[in-house]
């Protein structure tokens, strides 16, 4: 290959199409470089006949043919490759399969399950608390009313708790009344 | 009307093992021709070229007609080659210099002899040609030897081979122009008589 100057530089430019152009499968444009060029440059044209020359070398090299056993022992090695399984078959037994089914049903069931709760009339009368409701007298009766019974209704509603205590006066009627105005 | 590669790759997809019977014929001598070309060895030869039907087969049910049949196949079988060639290189290093070793690289077997009756002479010359081709494409480095041995004796187009070789068309180009000037200068004595009857 010429190597020197511009003559080198187109030479190294037709590498890339030279083996396109001697395949037949350069573009037009491409073949017409090419063309050009091998008419201008005794070395590239050389070496162009001497690629084809090669090429025809190249066809020399004969076949080998696999050893008669080839097939034989591929379709053995095939043979040998483990069944594909189904989802459901990686279990080893179906008791197995139904003790995970049965697991996982119940682990779901639980996690989704509901949380012990005093009686309904109660939560739905905290939830109205919470909510910041007005609570009608009724309401709240019922709040008291349904709770446990630790203290006896009856008796609280008498109750008065100052009369109770040592020593304490017990206000007059008069001033029982003003203190309910 | 014959059913295409991809056809019968999709059929084998489905279960049917008479269009993998299909394909193992179509292919066998064309892989086992190539893998040995490629690593100078006829039992690694035929060793790699069924480990190249088993994962196409263990693959098949996953298989999707992407790019073309050939171009899978050849890339698994490049890259079944490449790993073998180097692994023997790296064996070979292993290897005291002043041992004579047998490196387990064949001289040219098994020919398939044209139907005329070559002389003893003949057939000697022949396969003296034939070993030196061998010899000189085996000299090549791995990549340029893959881009001759898919170019020439496969005819893959250059965007296949490209693919194969994980590498741009045009870097291909500069591949296969390397390897055909090497082989040039190698081959000299067979080319020059070639080129000059022509």
């Amino acid at each position: 290959m010429s190597a020197t100057g511009n003559g080198g530089k187109q030479c190294a430019a037709m590498e890339k199409k030279f083996v396109e152009y001697l395949d037949g499968r350069a573009t037009p444009a491409d073949r017409h470089a090419v063309e050009a060029h091998l008419a201008a440059c005794a070395s590239c044209n050389l070496r162009a006949e001497e690629f084809r020359a090669l090429s025809s070398v190249l066809d020399d090299l004969p076949e080998i043919a696999p050893s008669v056993s080839f097939d034989a022992s591929l379709r053995a090695r095939i043979a040998a490759e483990p069944a594909r399984r189904g989802f459901w078959e990686w279990l080893p037994s179906p008791r197995l399969a139904f003790a995970a089914t049965a697991l996982l049903v119940m682990s779901v069931w639980l996690s989704s399950g509901p949380r012990s709760v005093p009686g309904p009339s109660i939560a739905k009368h905290a939830v109205e608390a919470v909510q910041g409701s007005k609570l009608s007298a009724d309401l709240e009766f019922g709040m008291i009313s349904d709770l446990p019974e630790l203290e006896n209704f009856d008796v609280i509603s008498k109750f008065d708790a100052l009369s109770e205590l040592p020593g304490a006066a017990r206000p007059s009627a008069v001033e029982r009344t003003k203190e309910t105005r | 009307m014959a059913r295409t590669d991809v056809q019968l790759m999709l059929e084998v997809k489905a279960g049917d093992e008479q269009s993998f019977e299909l394909l193992l014929r179509k292919y066998r001598i064309p892989l086992v021709n190539f893998l040995y070309r490629m690593v100078r060895d006829t039992a690694v030869a035929e060793d790699l070229a069924q480990e190249v039907f088993l994962r196409v087969y263990r693959a098949r049910e996953q298989y999707a007609p992407s790019a073309k049949f050939t171009t899978w196949m050849f890339r698994i079988a490049t890259n079944l080659a490449l790993n073998s060639v180097r692994d023997n290189r790296h064996r070979q290093m292993e290897i005291s210099m002043d041992q004579s070793v047998d490196t387990g690289e064949d001289e040219l077997p098994g020919l398939e002899v044209p139907d005329r009756t070559p002389s003893v002479e003949q057939e000697l010359v022949a396969r003296s040609r034939s070993e030196m081709i061998v010899k000189a494409i085996h000299r090549l480095p791995e990549k340029q030897r893959a881009a001759v041995l898919l170019h020439k004796y496969q005819e893959l187009d250059y965007d296949e081979i490209a693919r194969v070789l994980e590498c741009s068309e045009s870097a291909l180009k500069s591949l296969l122009f390397r390897a055909y000037e090497s082989l040039r200068v190698e081959l000299a004595p067979l080319v020059g008589n070639r080129s000059a009857r022509a």
